[in-house]
């Protein structure tokens, strides 16, 4: 068994209320922390794990935590970012649902660090019942003197509320988060300023994961440069990977950062192999942002070298032939899986998520729907691939946030990668009017249709 | 519905409401209350049939202090917040990519032809409507649909057709309690 960070207690029963937590060690950091440490103290002991932004950038948190601007004087606040919409993530929900009272241990000392004294939860709205878990773990918190005046008589004092959004992927993005939380329309702001300088109610503010913010107790009882032993390189520690597709055990599973990808995926430790022993045909191992790679690509680098769950080898090889680690959200595909029909569907997601702010994301997304929809139901012609990979490069880096790029990056891929595949699909088009195509007829058995006319045409 | 025509004047929010409202207000510093916009439109909508009506919206805004166009702006932005009147039951389905990996089409096909609706339609009777809506996070308990504020998972025909017979007889979780 791998070693766990988060999920160590996950299977004493009880674990979800406050008095099996506390039993089990439930809200030490806080009193380590508040007693015994300065906030500068466990800023540096974040630093020094190397714990890095766990809902998608994975961006140094210790790091993060420093810019915060003292120099206003303005209160500073923290919010967790509990609005996990990102296609193929449900890990966040896990963890609050089974382990409520280390968001609030966590939240206090992160809080603590940043010298914050009024903080957020913000979960997306559908989880309703997962908000009434959170309010429930808040109230007992408050009962045992873990959040109020004085916290625990070390003169600290801290408020923390759970607040909601209502159906909106882009209040994910820290800048639309913050406006939702002032109860506006999640529209995100122009950086700068960041909201480390400007965020809530224009006061400093840092914005981190749900996970992110759960590492934080064990990093202070045992000490950032323990963390920092798990993992390799400047991918420490452990993540949660949420499985979800074509393989026999989905859920939640908590990794080191170091194991192969292969292992993640054929192991009976983890997803268990392909669920019904079909081949593997891609996967989109970090959310439905990063691009999707090929089954030659995933467990091998283009290198030849063996891929592991880190940062650094997940991207290795840049979007040419690499991916990223994203939020874990990873999603495989077996050979019944139609790749245009895949990205049609993450297409029209996002045209339904775009804000509509930026003009190049607003219409763009939905030409990149429309046009997928009609490569996908067999009417698309042959200039419509040079077409999506033109508007999705006009997409890309041409928008205040980033759910423009999240945008475009799955459509490119999927182009690269999987280019015979979109032709296929336009030159046969009696042969995907079935939405099964691919169940009935593998990729396998057909693709030979495209490559041989390629053969003849040279 | 009948509700469109009635003015904000004959709108009544129940005492248990109000006491909700002022305690989520209560969550943000002076002056920013309007932050609980968000989390109060939830409550107000299960109060009224599940949907936002104008009127019930001018109410809102009211209560909150704001004005009307600040509760509009919102309540059209988040998909949650529904405009229109829905069934009883409203089924909401996800359909992105991995629930469709895991039979999510066909899921929500078996679950028209049984109700006799399309997407976004509502049974005469007002009981069912089925809806499809973006990820909601359960890819790995796929397929799956939200009713009221639950996620039913890991879904087939037989639990379909389970779900609509409770349904039916009123028999089914929907509100979390506070």
């Amino acid at each position: 068994m791998g070693k766990k960070i988060l999920l160590e207690h996950i299977n004493v029963p009880g674990i979800e209320t406050y008095e099996v937590f506390r039993k089990m060690g439930g809200y030490a950091s806080v009193e380590k922390a508040l007693k015994t440490k300065t906030p500068l103290e466990v800023v540096e002991e974040v630093k020094k794990s190397g714990l890095r932004g766990r809902g998608g950038a994975g961006f140094p948190t210790g790091l993060k935590w420093s810019f915060i601007d003292k120099k206003s004087g303005n209160p500073r606040q923290l919010v967790c970012n509990a609005d996990e919409s990102e296609p193929g993530t449900f890990k966040d929900r896990y963890l609050m649902e089974k382990l409520p009272h280390l968001l609030v241990e966590g939240m206090i000392v992160s809080s603590f660090a940043l010298e914050a004294h009024l903080s957020y939860i913000y979960i997306r709205g559908e989880y309703m019942w997962v908000f009434r878990i959170l309010e429930k773990a808040i109230k007992e918190a408050y009962a045992a003197g873990w959040l109020g005046k004085n916290i625990q008589g070390s003169g600290y004092d801290l408020d923390l509320h759970v607040t909601c959004g209502a159906g909106a992927y882009i209040c994910g993005e820290e800048t639309a988060l913050i406006e939702s939380l002032e109860g506006k329309r999640g529209n995100p702001r122009i950086k700068p300023p960041f909201p480390a300088v400007v965020g809530l109610y224009g006061n400093p503010t840092v914005v981190n994961n749900v996970e992110t913010i759960m590492d934080i107790p064990w990093i202070v009882n045992n000490g950032g440069e323990e963390f920092a032993k798990f993992g390799i390189g400047k991918s420490t520690g452990t993540k949660l990977i949420s499985a979800s597709g074509n393989i026999k055990k989905p859920g939640v599973y908590e990794i080191e950062l170091s194991i192969p990808v292969e292992e993640f995926v054929m192991s009976d430790e983890y997803c268990g192999g392909m669920q019904t022993d079909r081949p593997l045909k891609a996967c989109v191992p970090g959310g439905s942002s990063v691009p999707i790679l090929p089954a030659n690509l995933l467990f091998k680098t283009a290198k030849g070298e063996t891929r592991l769950m880190t940062y650094e080898s997940m991207s290795d090889g840049g979007f040419a032939t690499g991916s990223m680690i994203g939020s874990g959200g990873f999603i495989v595909y077996d050979d019944r899986a139609c790749i245009v029909r895949n990205t049609w569907n993450f297409a029209r997601f996002y045209h339904h998520e775009s804000c509509g702010q930026c003009s190049p994301c607003r219409e763009g997304t939905g030409w990149m729907e429309k046009v997928l929809w009609r490569i996908e139901h067999g009417f698309g012609n042959i200039e419509d691939i040079d077409l999506l990979w033109d508007i999705q490069r006009k997409i890309e880096g041409n928008t205040i946030c980033p759910l423009g790029d999240a945008a475009a990056w799955p459509v490119a891929a999927a182009i690269r990668h999987f280019r015979d595949e979109f032709e296929f699909h336009i030159r046969y088009p009696e042969k995907v009017k079935d939405r099964k195509h691919f169940e009935k007829e593998p990729w396998e058995q057909v693709k030979h249709l495209v490559k041989k006319e390629d053969a003849v045409l040279v | 519905m009948g509700l469109a025509e009635v003015t904000k004047e004959e709108i009544k929010f129940s005492d248990k409401l109000l006491a909700r409202i002022a305690v989520l207000k209560a969550h943000f510093p002076k002056g920013k209350h309007k932050s609980a916009l968000l989390t109060v439109l939830h409550e107000v909508q299960d109060e009224h049939n599940n949907w936002l009506s104008v009127p019930v919206m001018d109410k809102v805004a009211e209560v909150l202090g704001i004005l009307p166009i600040e509760v509009y702006e919102v309540a059209t932005f988040y998909t949650m917040y529904n405009q229109q009147p829905v069934g009883k039951y409203m089924f909401e389905f996800c359909r992105t990519s991995c629930c469709c990996l895991r039979g999510a089409e066909d899921l929500i096909e078996y679950t028209c032809n049984k109700l006799g609706v399309e997407e976004g339609q509502v049974t005469a009777d007002g009981l069912f409507s089925v809806k499809t809506t973006e990820c909601l996070g359960a890819c790995g308990y796929a397929p799956m649909l939200q009713l009221g504020d639950y996620y039913h998972e890991f879904l087939t025909p037989e639990k379909m057709d389970k779900l609509i017979d409770v349904c039916r007889v009123g028999n089914v979780e929907f509100y979390s309690k506070v």
